[in-house]
């Protein structure tokens, strides 16, 4: 298909991430029209009432806006994507943290290594 | 109770000598891509005939929209079998008229809309025509009617994986959501779950699951693959 999705969260989830980090890099401005719920369907190779489910939940989070018979559009409400830009990033430090804590690193630990991955990874040493 | 589309009640089919289907309740709801899975013999197909009103089941009722399907509910129900389906001795174009004249809610423009699709040539013999080609066809004569029940007995079966994806993308692109609902048999269930709304899961003639699959992946933390072979591998139930 034209998507692989992992196995362990809901479909319909995984394309708002998808959507929503689209969003944060700056493919997807304010104010840009999101395909129609079957292009978008086809293109993922997932069932229209999945799509229709990930632009409810866009629209319920305010990052998108439906409008009638027009389609359903990127919010422009710029404050509310500067949100979700600290919120995401917020995500991934949080699970990232947890998941070091997990194995036992402390805080300090964690920081530390963190700094010296990405000094390397400024200089181009490290990828990835 | 939501509102039932297509119920079962307490259906049981017997073949001679074994029992196919044993006491089957359930209700769903119309709009749905929902998908009978379970290994081979579990009854997928005998329970896709029972919808299409091609068997009647020895006890119990199988209701479309409250009234019990027959033969005759065949003008509300597109049914793709396993097997057959299309006459070898016509061209795919005869095909297309031939299955205009027996059905009225047949649309000729979307049929030739998913000829092209499918990249399919209207001239071509069926006869001639590959394996794949000719499930491609059978999809096409299916999803052409205005039917608010399609019925799809093992779409995927035997076909390699692109012709897979184009089939399902057909599928996709063509069906009338939400006045269609779908139903289809099926063991291919990796290359249909993202477009699966629900699944039953039978095996020996008795539904072990039903549920919304957005649900399995959200509550068993699993694809719909991993959670069938344990649901079917293992006897004892995963469900906590």
């Amino acid at each position: 298909m034209g998507e692989e999705f992992s196995g362990t969260a809901p479909i319909y989830y995984q394309i708002v991430q998808k959507i929503c980090s689209q969003i944060v890099r700056g493919e997807l401005l304010p104010g840009d029209k999101l395909p129609s719920v079957r292009d978008l369907a086809i293109q993922l190779g997932v069932n229209p009432n999945t799509v229709q489910r990930v632009y409810m939940e866009l629209e319920q989070l305010a990052l998108a806006e439906s409008r009638r018979g027009q389609g359903t559009y990127v919010t422009e409400d710029l404050s509310r994507l500067k949100q979700l830009r600290e919120q995401l990033r917020h995500n991934k430090i949080e699970t990232f943290v947890q998941d070091m804590k997990e194995m036992g690193f402390t805080a300090d630990e964690t920081a530390n290594g963190l700094m010296e991955y990405l000094n390397g990874y400024k200089k181009g040493g490290t990828r990835k | 109770m939501r509102n039932a589309f297509l119920t079962f009640e307490h259906v049981e089919k017997k073949f001679p000598g074994r029992v196919a289907l044993s006491d089957i309740s359930f209700d769903l709801p119309s709009g749905k891509v929902i998908g009978i899975i379970g290994p081979n013999g579990a009854g997928k197909s005998t329970m896709l005939k029972l919808m299409a009103g091609l068997l009647r089941p020895n006890k119990g009722k199988v209701l479309l929209e409250g009234k019990a399907i027959e033969r005759r509910s065949s003008e509300d129900i597109a049914y793709l079998p396993d097997q057959g389906g299309c006459y070898t001795f016509y061209t795919v174009a005869e095909t297309l008229q031939f299955y205009k004249s027996i059905y009225a809610d047949f649309d000729h423009q979307k049929a030739l809309e998913m000829i092209d699709f499918m990249q399919l040539e209207l001239h071509r013999n069926v006869g001639s025509l590959s394996k794949g080609n000719l499930t491609r066809l059978k999809m096409v004569t299916t999803l052409s009617r205005r039917a608010p029940l399609i019925l799809l007995d093992e779409p995927l079966s035997g076909l390699d994986p692109m012709i897979r994806e184009s089939i399902i993308k057909g599928l996709i692109a063509f069906i009338n959501f939400p006045e269609q609902t779908v139903i289809m048999a099926t063991h291919e269930v990796a290359e249909v779950e993202p477009i699966l709304d629900m699944v039953i899961a039978i095996k020996d003639g008795g539904i072990v699951h039903i549920d919304d699959v957005e649900n399995i992946r959200l509550n068993y933390e699993s694809s719909l693959v991993d959670w069938m072979k344990e649901l079917f591998q293992t006897n004892k139930n995963p469900l906590k």
